[in-house]
Order: structure tokens, then sequence, then C-alpha cells
């Protein structure tokens, strides 16, 4: 099996703190990793190569830096990486993006499957998975959350918000799973070892051939008028008194606002 | 065309430099400086000055003249031949939004043949026009022949807007439409207005796991499409009196198409109320203790109709199913009454609720963070407060 | 703070680390209450190859030493000195045959210990042998190509839940020092099975159970090193592995420091936070400055040891005495800084004050380390002459 797994590196969106001052959101210093969600997409993968055989390409779209969440696949076993890094791709929207991943895995050959994670903590957004299915024009299967293989036809078991549908589609088809499919297993010091000295291929605009109205800024068709951080949540109460009585503080506050 | 420091503006008073992911701002000589190998023109610094002297300009490719769009269309999302709530929500916002635009409202619905007896309701709640496509292989959701149906009607009708409901379904559906027809979409929007001067949808959503809002636009690109967050907008109220025009589509459905085959929905009986839909959620923690204890929560919800909810511990735990799990690995909801119970209120699960009207939280612990975003707190033991709040809540609805 | 690692001790370092604090440590509380393995950090231990620490790399191990084997040891039990000894009780079960097995035994035991596959054990204690293991009364009869084991293993760490096991009994009474002999056995030998499983103070997540024989059939293959051997193999196994209980000592004292002095930050009384009062300053300088040296000197006998040194029994005793004399008091000084809340289950403390007794007790109680201190100074003292 040929899998090809999307990744992107992200800021560890928990640990951002927000500065009170300037109320901006501060993101220096704040650990990159890999987006968890696409950590269970690696995993999925080595899984998939264990059970069938076959290879596992990784490659993510990002700057310079964004290297290093490739080294970190290697530590988890992956063999192939692929940075897709130049100057123009910076500024890409979701569609810029998919064009890009998109316009990387045609060139990277024959592939059975294309694992993405549900979204990247940073964005947020879930677009990308879907928007490289559409460039490759192969189907999609989003929220998977259990996959099986049979004879190159796959049964894909999703996990939507109050059933679970499972689904037959014939290969090649793209995924996305959710963090619920497994536990992403750990770096091996060998594995890190490997990713410490490995040579890491990168390619750019040129190398994909890449139309320059499709990539980066120019080839993004939304664009960030601002960015603030929401209100603070607070001015709250704690309602004292014994249970009895915060309960029945509660409990007219409640009914005074009419919810229950 | 990119990123540039406007000199004039900059007094290099450092404020951009840790907001960038990438470190790429330093200050030399009292000035911002931007180091284009680093900078990924994510759009956070901009913002971030209150001088405005860092601008980022572009230059825009596959221009469409926009004059030809015209219309607020909302996806009518179905399942199993009813159409949703979230599409009603979506209406109500689409007519507010229409009346800034001076234009019509129209809903998409696709379906089997018995999804026209859903046509009456549909316009009822705010559509003027409805886009009808009916066939056996639409009946349930598929990725690929909706996304066909619907692209060619985009390409016939041309719609100024489009907007779905961020369902699991939408988000599938109305990002494939997005990179088939190169249109901008915004995802998960809690806010759309429109901007006075320019006429531009403005889509106000949460990022980084809800720790920033971003408003984007799609300046040169038709249709807007967005996909907007169950139960923030409010459904209008329902006028059985509209009546309206239905299109009927006759709907291009490719074999190719057809690679995905159903093979089973596996309903959970765990779910009594749908938590996305729901107004009131209770939700349960690790503070319950033991998995039995989930019944304290599921007496509360039951007396005032509210879904059950839990935090991923508890998940994890196999405590309760994950379709329950509210948080950034879970739903994200926006009920109008959240009650945390022995919820600790990690940043992960904040992530999933914290725009919730009204939250309640108890917990015995006085420092727990749930406290910091809860309208009304209780310090105490669940196995307390629970069984007291329910009762009172019982006694008074009579 | 920097030690002077090696990149690869670095990465052997973040690894223990990083499964430490996902997967340990969510589950450190409840492992305690119930006694439970923990079989999900082992799983994750074996991923990252921690499990081949020591061993190696001719057996699937990373060749990462002494040094690598206490530095892994050390971030596991700053979260759970339970969990953590879990990893390093298997060092000792391994060490004797890295020491004195032959190239097929290796071969055999030490892949599958290197690869997470299996844990392993050591089997000395019992009943009436503790410090004085000379007293031992497990009997391995040659009987042909045979020996036949009889006898009872007391307080065996990994007892029931490790599949390989290095036992020392007795094959010649009569020939005191020379009486003993080590033996590899396996889970499922017949005439081999499990006693009771302890009910501990501490480090609970750990199974400590007895090993039972009862004319467990043992063909001589299984042997380790030559018939007689028996104490030598326990000895230099001993030698070198305390350094990694000493680890654990200092795990549990800097994990007991880190809660310290968090606490200390947060509390106030008397309108201040408790960490400007003196009184809690000085006790939390001793602690951190007790431990550094403990640190060092684990550290110290890890290098001595890895660089091939022949003389190491002192100063392998000497950091195993005093890191667990250290760790002792660092977690009731840090049970004493949380006050009340220190003595209460919902804090993490109480639970690392009893986890630090035995590292004074087992593996040579804190006696024995002095007498065998003493001994060395001596005998280096008489060499002089």
């Amino acid at each position: 099996m040929n899998i090809i797994v999307c990744i992107k590196q992200v800021p560890a969106t928990t640990q951002v703190k927000i500065n009170p001052e300037t109320n901006t959101l501060i993101r220096e210093g704040v650990e990159s990793i890999i987006n968890p969600f696409d950590e269970n997409a690696i995993e999925t993968a080595l899984q998939l190569k264990e059970k069938h055989g076959g290879k596992v390409t990784v490659i993510t779209m990002g700057p310079p830096q964004a290297a290093q969440a490739l080294r970190d696949a290697i530590a988890l076993g992956i063999d192939d990486v692929i940075l897709l890094s130049d100057r123009a791709f910076a500024g890409s929207d979701t569609w810029a993006t998919s064009y890009t991943l998109a316009s990387a895995i045609r060139k990277i050959g024959q592939f059975d499957i294309v694992i993405c994670g549900k979204q990247a903590i940073d964005g947020d957004t879930a677009q990308v998975g879907p928007g490289v299915g559409e460039f490759l024009q192969i189907p999609q299967v989003t929220f998977a959350v259990g996959i099986e293989m049979n004879d190159g036809v796959m049964k894909v078991n999703r996990l939507l918000e109050d059933t679970n549908e499972v689904v037959r589609v014939k290969l090649p088809a793209l995924i996305t799973v959710v963090k619920q499919i497994n536990t992403p297993r750990m770096p091996s010091f060998k594995g890190k070892i490997k990713a410490k000295s490995a040579t890491i291929t990168t390619w750019g605009a040129k190398d994909l051939n890449a139309d320059e109205n499709n990539i980066g800024l120019k080839g993004s068709p939304t664009s960030v008028v601002k960015i603030f951080t929401p209100p603070p949540k607070g001015g709250g109460e704690v309602l004292s008194g014994s249970v009895d009585e915060a309960v029945e503080k509660l409990v007219t506050k409640l009914r005074d606002r009419k919810v229950c | 065309m990119g990123i540039r420091i406007i000199k004039d503006k900059c007094i290099g008073c450092k404020v951009c430099v840790p907001v960038c992911p990438t470190g790429a701002i330093t200050i030399v000589d009292k000035k911002a400086v931007i180091d284009l190998d680093k900078c990924t023109l994510c759009g956070a610094c901009p913002s971030s000055c209150k001088f405005k002297a860092i601008e980022i300009t572009k230059e825009e490719a596959h221009v469409v003249d926009k004059s030809k769009y015209k219309g607020i269309w909302v996806f009518a999302e179905q399942n199993e031949s009813k159409v949703q709530g979230v599409a009603y929500e979506l209406l109500g916002e689409a007519q507010k939004l229409a009346k800034d635009l001076n234009t019509k409202v129209s809903a998409v619905l696709l379906g089997g043949p018995d999804i026209e007896g859903q046509v009456n309701d549909v316009f009822a709640y705010g559509a003027d026009v409805i886009y009808l496509a009916v066939a056996p292989e639409l009946k349930h959701y598929s990725t690929l022949p909706y996304t066909r149906v619907i692209s060619n009607l985009i390409e016939e009708y041309k719609p100024d807007i489009v907007i779905f409901g961020a369902t699991t379904t939408g988000r599938d559906l109305a990002s494939r439409i997005a990179a088939r027809i190169r249109a901008g979409l915004t995802a998960d929007c809690t806010g759309l207005s429109i901007d006075p001067k320019e006429k531009l949808l403005l889509q106000t959503r949460p990022a980084f796991g809800g720790n920033i809002m971003a408003t984007i636009t799609c300046r040169s690109h038709r249709p807007q499409m967005s996909t907007v967050r169950p139960k923030v907008m409010r459904k209008a109220e329902p006028d059985h009196k509209r009546k309206g025009e239905i299109v009927r589509v006759t709907p291009k459905i490719e074999k190719k198409d057809l690679v995905t085959e159903l093979l089973e929905v596996i309903k959970d009986t765990t779910i009594k109320v749908n938590l996305a839909e729901a107004e009131i959620i209770v939700s349960g923690g690790r503070g319950l203790g033991a998995p039995e204890n989930f019944k304290l929560v599921e007496e509360l919800a039951g007396v005032i109709g509210g879904a059950v909810g839990a935090s991923r511990a508890t998940v994890d735990a196999g405590w309760i199913s994950s379709h329950h799990q509210v948080g950034q690995t879970g739903k994200t909801v926006c009920p109008k009454l959240y009650i945390a119970c022995g919820i600790s209120g990690a940043i992960q699960h904040l992530a999933g609720m914290q725009s919730s009207d009204i939250i309640v939280a108890i917990n015995k612990d006085p420092d727990a963070p749930i406290f910091k975003v809860a309208t009304y707190g209780i310090v105490g033991n669940v196995f307390e407060v629970l069984p007291k709040l329910t009762k009172r809540l019982k006694e008074l609805r009579g | 703070m920097e030690y002077g690692f090696t990149e690869e001790q670095k990465m052997i370092q973040e690894l223990a680390r990083k499964i430490a604090i996902e997967k340990a440590l969510p589950i450190r509380a409840e492992l305690d209450e119930t006694g439970k393995f923990p079989w999900e950090v082992v799983k994750s231990l074996a991923e990252a190859n921690l499990t081949g620490v020591a061993i190696d790399e001719k057996y699937g191990g990373i060749g990462g030493g002494v040094l690598g084997y206490c530095i892994a040891t050390e971030e596991l039990s700053t979260v759970c000195g339970g969990i953590a000894l879990a990893f390093a009780a298997t060092g000792l079960g391994t060490m004797p045959i890295i020491l004195f097995g032959n190239e097929e035994q290796k071969q055999k035991y030490l892949t599958q210990i290197a690869s997470g596959k299996k844990l392993s054990a050591f089997g000395l204690t019992e009943a009436n042998a503790g410090s004085d293991a000379g007293g031992m009364q497990t009997t391995a009869k040659k009987d042909g190509d045979h020996y036949i084991l009889n006898g009872t293993k007391q307080w065996i760490t990994n007892g029931g839940e490790a599949e390989i096991y290095s036992v020392i009994a007795l094959t010649d009474k009569s020939k005191g020092s020379r009486g003993a002999s080590a033996f590899i056995l396996e889970k499922g030998m017949p005439g081999f099975t499990f006693g009771k499983k302890e009910n501990k103070m501490g480090i609970r997540a750990s199974a400590t159970s007895e090993l039972v024989f009862q004319d467990c059939k043992v063909h001589k293959s299984q042997l380790l090193g030559k018939e007689g051997q028996g104490f030598l193999v326990a000895m230099r196994t001993l030698d070198r592995t305390r350094p990694g209980i000493a680890a654990q000592a200092v795990g549990i004292a800097q994990g007991a420091l880190n809660e310290a002095i968090k606490y200390s930050r947060e509390r106030e009384q008397f309108g201040a936070k408790i960490s400007t009062f003196q009184a809690i300053q000085h006790m939390l300088a001793d602690m951190a400055t007790q431990l550094e040296a403990a640190r060092a000197l684990v550290y110290s006998a890890a290098r001595a040891i890895d660089s091939g040194s022949k003389e190491i029994t002192k100063l392998s005793a000497m950091c195993k005495l005093f890191a667990s004399d250290v760790c002792m008091k660092v977690t009731t000084d840090a049970v004493q800084i949380f006050g009340g809340y220190g003595y209460m289950k919902e804090y993490p403390v109480e639970k690392m004050m009893r986890d630090a007794k035995i590292t004074q007790i087992y593996e040579g109680t804190n006696q024995i380390q002095r007498n065998v201190i003493a001994l060395e100074l001596i005998k280096e003292m008489a060499a002089k002459k």
C-alpha cells in the first residue's frame, strides 16, 4: 500500500497565554508540535503499513522550521518525508494549501490512500483534507474513527454527532481521522537517532510546477481582516452559603433568566 | 504584495514580537523588521499593532465579476428526510443579512422523494425560494453527489453568499464545494454581518482552540461561503402562512460519484437529547468519581430537558460513549445553559463550551479553572449538590 | 540544569519524561489505590526503545549503559516511583544475564527484554534471608541434565508479571559462599508458581510477590555462569543496579520538591505566600541542595560503571545509601511544607513519602550499605600498606 499523510506543524494552542495589557496572544515561546490529529493520522498509516505492507510518506507545507515536524514523524517510524517550503506559499488559506499539497501528492506518484487529521488546532477549519480530496479527484471519508482494509476496498467507521456510520469506499481515497481512532505510539530512541541525521527533501513552487495564481497569498480567496482576543468570560459569581442555600440561589437565578 | 512595516508609524514598542508564531519579527534600531524566510503571512501581527504600522497587501488572482452574484443561499441540511434545526437558525440569520443587502434568501434542499414534505417549514422559517433537487441517490448525504448538484446550482444561479451549518455534514460538504468552485470558505463562524461600505460578508470565527477570534472576508471571489456554528444564530418565529417559489432542479447524478456506499448507521442509544441541538447541557467530569454516578447527571438533565455531556477524561476512562464528549477533541457546543459537574475546566474542555450563554460550575475545588468562566459557581460536592438541585427544579416545574 | 549529557542521553531523558508525563501521570493515583500493574506505560516504554536502554545494540537494545538506565528511571520516578519500578526492576533481572549469560542465553533473553515483549525480575531474597542472603534455603539439586528447584523467594518485584527470572539457589550448601548458583527461569515452567501479591505501604503500582518452586525441573542450559558462582552473580549485579534504585530515589525526591515549591507559591497564610517565609525557604534550599548532591553521586557512580572501572562497589553503595536517605528526608519535608493538606490523599506528596521509604530498605538495607562501604574503605587502606 502507498500511503500519504499530510501533517501540519502547529503551536501547542493549549499553552498560549494572553498579554493582559495589549490583549494579544503570546505565541512566542510556545512549543511547536505535530498537530495532535495528525499524530493520529500517522499512527493510522503506520498500523495500515504494519498490517498490509507498503510505504508511508509524510508531507507538510510550512516555513523551514516545519522540518522539525517531519523529523518528529521519522522518530515515530516514518521512512519518507517531504517538506513543501517556499516564500511563495506564505499566506495560503485552505484553498491554496489544498492545491499545494495535492500538487505534491501528484508529483509523488501512485498512492492508495491519503490520510489527514480532522483539523489543525490553530486554524480549526477542517477544510484542507476535503480540499486535497477535491484537487486529487478522489472520494473523501471524514471523521474516521475506525478503518478496515480488504482487497483494495476500505470500510470506514465515521464518528458523527449522534451516530456512527459505516461506509465502504473504493481506493484511492482520502480520509480524515478523529482522535478517538487510536493512541499514537511513542517516538522511539532509534527513530530519534535516525531523525537527527536525516536529510529532509524540500520542494518549492518550481518543483511542483505550481501555478502562481493558485498558491500563497495570491491564490487565497479568503483574507484575514482582523484578529482579536475575545473578551474574557469572567464576571461570574460563586454562590455562597450551605448547599441548600446555594442551590436555592442558583435555581432562582436560572429561572429569572428563563433558562429552566 | 506581501507584508511590510510602515517605518513612519512604527515606534518599536515590541508588542508585535511575541505575537508571531514563527518568531519572524525582531526590533532593529527601534523599528520592527520581519524575516521573510520565517514569515508565513498568517495575519496575526497587523491586528496587534496599535499604530497600524504593519500592512499585508494582497494581489488577487482569478477575480470574478461580483455584480453577477446575488442572493443568500442556505443549505437546508436534512437527516432522515427531516430538515435540521441549524438550517432554520441559518434562515433566520440569512433574513437579517438579506435586509442589509436588499436581496432574497434561498434554501437549497436535496433529498429523496419524501423530502418534499419539508418544503412548507422551510418557507415558514424564512426562505423566499427553495432550490429543490430530488433523487433516490440524494436521500442520504453523500459527499460527491451532493457536491456536484450544489456546485452546478451555484454555477448556474450565481449566489452572492452560501452558508451551511458547521455540522459533520456541513463541514464535509462545504469544503469540497469550495475547493471545486474556487470559493473562499470560512469555517465554524459565530458571527456574520455585512460591511456597510463594501457590502462584503464579514465572517467572525474562533481559532487557536478558541483563544482568538478572526474576522475573515472574501474580496474577489464568489460566492462567499461559510459554515456556521449551530445554536449561535436564532431561528426566526416561523410564519406558516409564508409561501415562496420552488425551483425544481433535475439533479445530475454521475456514476463515478457513487463510489462511497453507506453500509450501516449505528444509533447511539445512550443519547436521549442531541448534544449539538440542545439548549441545555448537563456535563459530567472526573469529579463524579465513578461511572455509575453519571446517573446524577442524567437525572438532572432529564428533569430540565437537557442533553448529557462529558469531559474527555470520563470518555477515555470508558464511563460514557464518545458521542457525549465536549471539548477540543470532542464536540463544540453553544447551549443557553451549560452545567459542568465535577469538571475541573482544562483548556481543552473550555474550548468546547466556553461560548455557552450561561455556565454553571459545581466542583469541590474552589481553585478549579472552570470557576473562571462560570457565570454561577457552587463550591461543593457533586453528590450533595446535584440531587438537591434536581429535586428543587423538579418541585418548581411541578 | 546541565549534567554533561550526550545527545543520546538527552534523547533518553526526553523520551522518558514524555512517557512519564503523558502516560504515567494521569494514572498514578489510580494505580496507587488499586495496585494494578502499569502495562500501558510498559508498552510506551517498549515503543520508545527504553526497555532496552541498558542492553547492547547487538541484542536490540540501545546501549545506553547504567547512566542511560538511571536517567530513564529518574524521569519516571519524578512522576511515580511505583510505575518507575516496573521498569527499573527489569534492569535488576536483566543484569545477571548481561554479566554472566552465554551467547545463546543473551541472544534469547536480552532480545526479548529489549523489545519490551517480556519483563524480567531478580529472585534472591527469602523469608529468612534478607540482609543475610547467605541464609537462603532454596535449593537446586542436580539431577542428570537438570536441576530441581525447591523453595520460596519473597518480596520479588515484578513477581508474577515478569516472564524471565534470574534466581539464586543453593546447589551445594557445604561450600558456603561458593554454594549457590544462578539460573534463568521462565514463567510457566512446571513447578514454578507465584504466591500472594503483597499489599504494600508504597510503590503500590509495582507488583511484589512470592516465587514458589516445587520440584521445578530446569535444564542445565539455564544455568547462568558456572555452578557455585551464585553469590558472585548477585554481588556483581547489585553493584551495577544500586545506582538505578538511587536514581529512583532521586526522582521521587525531585517530584516531591517540585510539588513543595509549587504549593508554597500558592498557599497564603498571615497575608503572604508561604514561599516568602524564611523557614520555608531554608527548608527548600536544604532539600534542593541535598537532592543535587545525591544526583551528582548517582551520575558519578553510573559513569564509573559505564567506563568499565572495576572499583565500583563503594561508590555504588554510597550513592544508594545517600540518595535514599535524602529521598526520605525530602519527601517528609515536602509533606511538612504542605501542612495538613500534605497528609491528605488528594494531594500527591503523602504518596511520595510512602514510596520513599522502601528505597532505604531494598537492594540492600542502608545498614548493609554502610557495612559494604566500611569494608571497602578498610580494604583500600590495607592494600596501601
